[in-house]
C-alpha cells in the first residue's frame, strides 16, 4: 500500500488583509506554514525592509550601512531603494521621535511619512518608537494627514490602543498590535481593538519578535500556538496575520556587529548577519509569519528565492546570491 | 505505541502469583502502565508477550547514537510535532562534506579549522560535530585523516559495500554512521554494520521505498537506521519529514519510527542558500544535516536557532553566578548587578561591551527569572543583592569604590540595599539595556 501522509483538519483560517491603497494581501491560511498537502495558502508571506527617518550615524551596523549607501538622512530616497532591492512594503521606522534621542515632534514625523509616500507606490508600515505617549502624539497625526491611504501603524498596545486606534479606524488605516511574546495577551489586545470597532481584517498581530539566540525560541513557540488557536479552534480573536520585525533585532546583536578580524572563528562579517537574518526569517516562516520585516537587502533576496521554492517547489538555484568567503583561522 | 493497563493484563499470565510484589496481576499491569514497575519481575509471562510489550514500550522514533567522545549525538528519539507540547530532545546534528579525493593534507586542514568552530554560550559549547567523508577508493584513509586530525565524529558516504567495510575498520571505536543502503546494497551494507555495530543510514527513492529498506535491514539485524527519503528540493525535503514525524507519532507507524539525515549540500551549491534550507530542517525534524562546507558565517547562525529550537520551553536557561568583566575594566570601572536569565545576561553584557565602557557586570542567581519577574518573585530583593555584593560575589577585592548600578525595573530595592551595604551608593540604572550605553558613558563612580 503507498504510503500515505496523516493529515489535519483545520476549522479556521488567518483573515485576508489588505494593505496600503495597492490592496496587497496577506494571510488568508488555511494550514500551518508550506502544509499545502493540506489546506491552502494563497498568499506567500510578504517580505519589507526597514528604512529610517533620519541618517542612523555612527551606531547603525556598517553592512547595513554599506549597502543603503548614498540613501541614509533621506527617507524618500532610501525607501526608492528599499523597493529597487525588491522590498513589498517600506517599512519606515520613525527613529527620530525617540524622547531618548532627538524626541523631534509629530510635524517631522509626517514630513517623513510624506517623502516616502511620495517616493514609492508600495504599502507603508509607519512604526513609531514603543514609547506610549510618543506614539500617539506622531502615529495620530500621520492617521489623520493620510486618510484613507491605508497605511500600517504600530506598535500599539494596550497602554495607548485607544488614542492610536481610534484615529487608525477614523482614517481608514491597518494596526500592528503589540503585546509581550504571550498568546493570551495577543488575544486581549485584539479583544480591545475589535471592540472600539476596528475590523478584524485591520488588525496584524505583532508578538514582540526577539532576536536569533537572544529569547527567538519564546517568540516561535508563541507563534505556534497562536496559529493552532487561529487554525484548529478556529479562534477568531487570533486569525490576525502576524509580523515580525526581525532584522532589528539582528542587527543589533554583538554577534552581527563584530569584524571579521577581530573574531574570524565568527567568520566574514557581512555573510555572518545576512545568514543570522535569513535563518531566522526560515525559523518565523515556519512558526506562521506573514509579513517579515528585515534590513539587508541580500537576506531579503536570499529570503523571497527559499519562499519561492518552498512554496512552488522545483530546485533552489543560485541567483547571484552572496558567496560566503571561507575565513581561515589561525 | 504505548498500550494500556488493560491492554498490558491480557498479555500477562493471569496467576494471580504475586511474585511480582504486586497483589494482583492486574495491579501489577496497571503499574508496567505507567512506568512503576518492569516486566522482568513477572516470571511467568510467556516469550510472545515479552516481545509484544517490550516492541509496544519502545519509543515511537528510535534513538540511535552516532559517533564518538565529545561530537557524540543521538538521532532520532522525539516525541512531539510542535516544541511547546513537551520539548525537542536531540539537537540537529550539523556537519560539512569531505571527498575522498582530497588529499590527507587538504583533509588535515579543513577538519582543524572546522574543530576551531566552537562557541561558548550559557555554558555550553556550541559546535558543529560531524564530517561526512564520501567517495570510494580512498574512503577508509581519508575517514582516517579526519578522526586523527580533530574530534569530528564522522558518517560515511560510499553505496560500495567494500569501501564502507574498510573505512568503519580504519575507524573502529568511534562509531561512524555508514551508507547509503539503498535497495541494491542494504544486505551488503547490513552485513558491515552487523559485524562492526554500527549504524547504517538508509537512502530511499521515495516515502514507500523507505518502508522496504527499513524492514530489510530490520530482518538483516540492524536496528539502528537513519532515514535519507531521497528528497533533494527543499519543498519535497521539508514535507518529507513532516510525513515521517506524523507517520511515527500519528500514525504510529514503525516502519518510519526513525531520525533522518538531510543534505542541504545537495540540494543547492550555494552555501548561503544551504543555510537556508538548513534552518528549515532544524526547525522541521532533521535529525542531521550536511553542508559543503563549514565557516563561522555559516554554522554560528544555524547553532544559535538550533540552540533556541532545542532549548527545553518547560527550564529558563542560566547564567552562572558570578563576576562578569567586560572591556577590560580596573579598580575604578563600573559596577553593574543583575539577574541571571540568560536573555538578561546577554543583552545587558552585550550592550555594556557595545558601550565601549570597562565594567563588572555581576550575575545573581534569581532562578533563571528576568529582572521584573525576580523582583516581583522576591528573588533579587535588596538585603539578598546586597549581602551577594558584599560577601559571595568576591567584587570587593576587585574595585576601589563603592557605588554599584541595579536595573531600572528593580529601582525599589535601592534602599535595603543601602542599609545592606553602608557607606555604598546605589544608582539606578536604566529600565531598558538598549539605554545603558548613554547611561555608562555619563555615570561616576563615587
Amino acid at each position: 500500500m503507498a504510503f500515505q501522509v496523516s493529515t489535519i483538519k483545520y476549522s479556521g483560517k488567518i483573515n485576508v488583509t489588505p494593505l496600503g491603497a495597492q490592496k496587497i494581501e496577506l494571510g488568508g491560511q488555511a494550514a500551518f506554514p508550506f502544509y499545502d498537502f493540506e489546506g491552502s495558502l494563497p498568499h506567500k508571506t510578504k517580505l519589507a525592509l526597514q528604512i529610517w527617518d533620519i541618517d542612523p550615524g555612527e551606531g547603525y551596523s556598517a553592512p547595513l550601512a554599506e549597502a543603503y549607501k548614498g540613501a541614509l538622512g533621506d527617507p524618500g530616497t532610501w525607501a526608492k531603494k528599499a523597493v529597487e532591492y525588491g522590498a513589498d512594503i517600506v517599512c519606515l521606522c520613525l527613529k527620530s521621535t525617540d524622547p531618548n534621542d532627538q524626541n523631534a515632534g509629530a510635524a517631522e514625523a509626517v514630513a517623513a511619512t510624506q517623502k516616502v509616500l511620495d517616493a514609492v507606490d508600495v504599502p507603508v508600515i509607519v512604526f513609531g518608537v514603543d514609547n506610549k505617549d510618543k506614539d500617539i502624539e506622531t502615529l495620530s497625526a500621520i492617521c489623520e494627514k493620510f486618510a484613507g491611504k491605508n497605511l500600517i501603524v504600530g506598535p500599539i498596545t494596550d497602554k495607548n490602543y485607544k488614542q492610536i486606534g481610534a484615529q487608525a479606524l477614523a482614517y481608514g488605516h491597518t494596526v500592528i498590535a503589540r503585546s509581550p511574546i504571550d498568546v493570551n495577551l495577543a488575544k486581549q489586545l485584539n479583544i480591545l481593538l475589535m471592540d472600539l470597532g476596528i475590523k478584524a481584517d485591520k488588525i496584524l498581530i505583532d508578538p514582540n519578535t526577539g532576536g536569533l539566540g537572544y529569547g527567538m525560541e519564546y517568540c516561535y513557540s508563541v507563534m505556534e500556538r497562536l496559529q493552532a488557536a487561529a487554525l484548529l479552534q478556529a479562534d477568531d480573536k487570533l486569525q490576525q496575520p502576524i509580523i515580525n520585525m526581525l532584522g532589528e533585532e539582528i542587527w543589533k546583536t554583538k554577534e552581527a556587529n563584530q569584524k571579521t578580524e577581530d573574531v574570524p572563528t565568527l567568520g566574514d562579517q557581512v555573510s555572518r548577519g545576512v545568514l543570522m537574518e535569513v535563518t531566522e526569517a526560515v525559523s518565523l516562516l515556519f512558526a506562521g509569519t506573514s509579513l517579515l520585516v528585515m534590513s539587508h537587502p541580500e537576506s531579503l533576496k536570499i529570503v523571497r528565492s527559499f519562499i519561492d521554492k518552498e512554496t512552488d517547489g522545483g530546485d533552489l538555484k543560485d541567483e547571484g546570491f552572496i558567496k560566503v568567503p571561507i575565513t581561515p583561522i589561525a | 505505541m504505548a498500550l494500556t493497563g488493560i491492554q498490558i493484563f491480557k498479555l500477562l499470565p493471569g496467576t494471580n502469583c504475586k511474585k511480582c510484589g504486586s497483589p494482583t496481576c492486574l495491579a501489577f499491569a496497571m503499574n508496567l502502565a505507567s512506568g512503576k514497575a518492569e516486566l522482568e519481575k513477572c516470571p511467568d509471562v510467556s516469550d510472545e508477550s515479552r516481545e509484544k510489550l517490550s516492541a509496544a514500550s519502545a519509543p515511537p522514533i528510535r534513538p540511535v547514537t552516532v559517533g564518538y567522545g565529545d561530537t557524540a549525538f543521538k538521532v532520532g528519539g522525539e516525541t512531539v510535532q510542535y516544541r511547546h507540547e513537551k520539548t525537542f530532545f536531540n539537537p540537529t546534528a550539523i556537519g560539512g562534506l569531505i571527498e575522498d579525493t582530497l588529499s590527507p593534507g587538504d583533509i588535515a586542514a579543513k577538519v582543524k579549522r572546522w574543530q576551531a568552530l566552537q562557541y561558548n554560550r550559557v555554558g555550553l559549547n556550541l559546535r558543529p560535530e560531524l564530517a561526512i567523508v564520501k567517495g570510494g577508493a580512498n574512503l577508509a584513509a581519508a575517514a582516517k585523516a579526519v578522526v586523527d586530525n580533530s574530534d569530528l565524529s564522522v558518517i560515511l558516504y560510499s553505496e560500495d559495500a567494500g569501501a564502507l567495510k574498510a573505512a568503519t575498520e580504519a575507524l573502529a571505536g568511534k562509531n561512524p554512521l555508514i551508507g547509503p543502503a539503498t535497495v541494491a546494497n542494504y544486505k551488503d551494507v547490513a552485513a558491515v554494520a552487523v559485524a562492526a555495530k554500527v549504524p547504517v543510514w538508509l537512502k530511499a527513492k521515495d516515502l514507500d521505498e523507505v518502508a522496504v529498506l527499513t524492514k530489510g535491514l530490520n530482518e538483516a539485524g540492524v536496528k539502528d537506521l537513519v532515514i535519507d527519503t531521497g528528497a533533494r528540493t527543499p519543498k519535497k525535503v521539508v514535507q518529507d519529514s513532516v510525513a515521517l514525524r506524523r507517520a511515527a507519532l500519528v500514525a504510529q507507524n514503525r516502519d518510519y519510527g526513525y531520525g533522518t539525515i538531510t543534505f542541504p549540500n545537495e540540494i543547492t551549491d550555494s552555501l548561503a542558500l544551504q543555510v537556508a534550507v538548513a534552518a528549515s530542517l532544524v526547525a522541521k525534524y532533521a535529525g542531521i544535516v550536511v553542508l559543503s562546507d563549514l565557516d563561522g558565517a555559516v554554522v554560528f547562525p544555524l547553532l544559535l536557532q538550533r540552540l533556541n529550537i532545542f532549548t527545553d520551553p518547560q527550564r529558563p536557561m542560566t547564567q552562572t553566578e558570578g563576576i562578569y568583566p567586560i572591556n577590560d575594566p580596573d579598580e575604578n570601572s563600573p559596577v553593574l548587578v543583575t539577574t541571571n536569565f540568560s536573555l538578561t545576561y546577554f543583552i545587558v553584557s552585550g550592550e555594556v561591551e557595545a558601550s565601549r565602557v570597562p565594567s563588572w557586570l555581576l550575575i545573581k542567581d534569581s532562578e533563571g527569572l528576568s529582572v521584573l519577574t525576580a523582583w516581583a518573585a522576591g528573588k533579587f530583593s535588596g538585603d539578598d543583592v546586597g549581602q551577594f555584593i558584599l560577601k559571595r560575589s568576591g567584587i570587593v577585592d576587585k574595585i576601589k569604590h563603592k557605588s554599584v548600578i541595579i536595573p531600572g525595573y528593580a529601582a525599589a530595592i535601592s534602599g535595603d540595599m543601602e542599609e545592606e551595604l553602608p557607606g555604598w551608593k546605589v544608582a539606578i540604572g536604566p529600565r531598558e539595556a538598549a539605554h545603558l550605553t548613554k547611561f555608562l558613558k555619563e555615570f561616576k563612580v563615587e
